[in-house]
């Protein structure tokens, strides 16, 4: 268990507003943040890598915030570059043992299974010059988790790597954290994987904390205009509160209730918008008339601009679903979503 | 999961920047330039050496040789060379080593000052050591009064070498450590190891090579050294203050042949270092 209490860090052009945060025992928490906004400092913090001007770092019960890194036994895995280059793959897996009070004989089964695991039988001879990404951050993990430690920091674990190996090593961090059943807490930018991994997931911008919780719970129930668009809310729009609506871009969204407050902003996922030719939805949608002004493909799907009076949405729509309504850029359509997909701030 | 892509992507990317490599040396005006150029550089820097190398008779080398003056000043510039290359690595390491890894006020200030020894024009650096411990100053006073002389003695020509040495040590061990990476440190502190293992452990064995260069032109610097010298100690006399004298009362046949023991002695001396800090083939993957 992490608890960070009141935390805040002075570095020279950053600040790490006060924090405080609880990840319990076992738990896989996801910090997610763009670029700069401190995730790192806080899991330096954590494992006493940078020096903190306020607050408490308690781990499992026990008061770190005046502990020298090397008596916190808390691992970190980097995104990139953190194998001791001079040393063979088995020399850096090994190379924390020594400083564990452990029986050597449980720690060399330990070693052993974790080589194992990860598959790593084959490279232990070898220097982490040549290896690929993957294989790196495989010893990486092996490494931090040969001292036995009470929490695995993940420090942009994926982000270096090559689309393909990224989905090995992120099925790899789902097993060890199974396995293991320790604390793990990474940091990201990217919401997918936090999607994928985390049980809760906390969400940094510029050193203060916009909120925390479930993954499910952030993808759907935004806090805040920040929260929504980083979780992937494209279409956001400013407007105002006027007859028992909200007014944007020159169309209604009829509120379903009293404002609880004067709402600015109205955010709607594509993924959550319907297109037709003709009006005739079902159920309790909003519907605009509209016009098709770009298709663009995106991997996955294809993304659809369309301009409904001043407002321009934004649509995902699968290659099928294209490809059966046959939609081309320039054609009228009827743009719609259900009432309680949209999130007002 | 495998090494593969990675593997097979070098040779195809090594062929093809080769072959553009390859283009550029066919006649291009540029090249012609390049050419001429290089060439110049080379042979300014190697004619002089080898005219005087080749200059003196083996018989006058020999004799010289044989010249106790000559062997005495030898082995005093080499041995003062050496111990002020020893005394910047014991004392600049950790000075090399808080300036490549924090950051403070006036961090700046004390870098400038360090490069100051190497702006300074020689015999001014002389002056100014005499000038601050002299014999009629307080500290060369305090410093006599403990049985220490500066001004015409070996300890003398060590401090002033030590001054001249300095930065060069300095510099190239700063450029050491800020090459190795600050994450590897950080992970080793995770791992266990206390700021000294992690430093016997991680960042030396990293950056030792940096140091040892550092040590060799902190010695090149060292022993090269003659106008600070010859004001604080014209005896006991460096190999270069002797061939200065010998030039200066004999002419240029009978300086030559010390200048070319110093050459030797110097050539060798690097070589062997620089041997030893070449990186040991095929001991990076025996894979």
């Amino acid at each position: 268990m992490i608890q960070l209490d009141q935390l805040s860090v002075k570095l020279p052009g950053f600040r790490l507003h006060p924090i405080s945060l609880t990840v319990e025992q076992g738990e896989f928490f996801v910090l997610l943040g763009p670029t700069g906004s401190g995730k790192t400092v806080i899991l330096e913090s954590i494992a006493g890598l940078v020096r903190i001007s306020g607050g408490q770092v308690r781990v499992a019960g026990q008061d770190l915030t005046h502990l020298p890194p090397e008596q916190r036994q808390i691992g970190i895995v980097y995104q990139d570059n953190a194998l001791f280059p001079h040393l063979t793959v088995m020399e850096n897996i090994r190379y924390g043992l020594r400083y564990v009070s452990q029986d050597p004989e449980q720690a060399d089964e330990r070693v052993e299974h974790l080589i194992e695991l990860l598959g790593l039988r084959h490279l232990v001879r070898r220097r982490p010059l040549n290896l690929s990404g993957g294989e790196k951050q495989r010893v990486c993990l092996a490494r931090a988790l040969s001292i036995h430690p009470s929490v695995l920091l993940l420090d942009e674990p994926l982000s270096a790597l090559d689309p393909n190996f990224r989905e090995d090593i992120r099925r790899v961090l789902k097993q060890l954290h199974a396995e293991f059943g320790i604390t793990f807490m990474m940091v990201t930018h990217d919401f997918n994987e936090a999607l994928y991994l985390a049980d809760r997931i906390g969400i940094i911008r510029q050193g203060a904390m916009e909120q925390i919780g479930s993954a499910e719970d952030i993808f759907l129930r935004p806090d805040n205009p920040f929260v929504a668009e980083f979780v992937g809310m494209k279409n956001m729009f400013s407007g105002c509160i006027a007859d028992g609506a909200f007014v944007f871009g020159g169309l209604h969204y009829p509120l379903p209730e009293q404002p609880a407050q004067p709402w600015t902003v109205l955010a709607v996922r594509p993924e959550d918008i319907i297109l037709r030719r003709d009006p005739g939805f079902a159920g309790n949608i909003v519907h605009y008339p509209g016009v098709i002004e770009q298709i663009m493909p995106t991997g996955l799907g294809h993304e659809i601009g369309v301009r409904c009076l001043d407002a321009r949405f934004r649509a995902l729509l699968d290659r099928r679903t294209l490809q059966e309504q046959g939609f081309g850029e320039g054609d009228r359509v009827y743009l719609g979503f259900e009432a309680k997909v949209a999130r007002l701030f | 999961m495998g090494s593969g892509p990675s593997v097979n992507g070098s040779p195809s990317a090594m062929t093809s920047e080769m072959a553009s490599k390859r283009k550029v040396i066919f006649g291009s005006p540029f090249h012609v330039v390049a050419f001429a150029c290089s060439t110049a550089v080379m042979l300014f820097i190697i004619l002089p050496l080898l005219q005087m190398v080749a200059g003196p008779a083996p018989a006058d080398l020999w004799e010289t040789f044989k010249d106790r003056e000559v062997l005495s000043s030898l082995w005093l510039s080499v041995y003062t060379a050496a111990i002020a290359a020893l005394i910047s690595f014991l004392v600049g390491t950790p000075l090399a080593y808080l300036l490549a890894r924090r950051d403070f006020f006036g961090k700046k200030l004390v870098e400038s000052i360090i490069d100051l020894p190497i702006v300074i024009p020689h015999p001014v650096v002389g002056i100014a050591i005499l000038s601050l411990l002299g014999r009629g100053q307080p500290l060369g006073r305090i410093l006599s009064s403990l049985g220490v002389r500066i001004m015409g003695s070996a300890t003398g020509i060590i401090v002033v070498l030590t001054f001249v040495g300095l930065p060069f040590y300095l510099n190239a061990a700063k450029a050491g450590f800020e090459s190795v990476p600050l994450r590897l440190e950080k992970v080793s502190r995770s791992l266990g190891a206390g700021p000294a293992a992690t430093f016997c452990r991680v960042t030396f064995p990293l950056c030792w090579r940096h140091m040892l260069s550092g040590v060799i032109m902190c010695a090149a610097r060292a022993v090269s050294e003659f106008g600070a010298v010859v004001i604080v100690a014209y005896h006991p006399m460096i190999a270069p203050v002797l061939m200065y004298e010998r030039f200066t009362a004999y002419g240029l046949k009978y300086s030559q042949p010390v200048g070319v023991w110093l050459i030797l002695v110097c050539l060798s001396l690097f070589l062997a270092l620089r041997l030893v800090s070449l990186p040991i083939r095929g001991n990076h993957d025996p894979a």
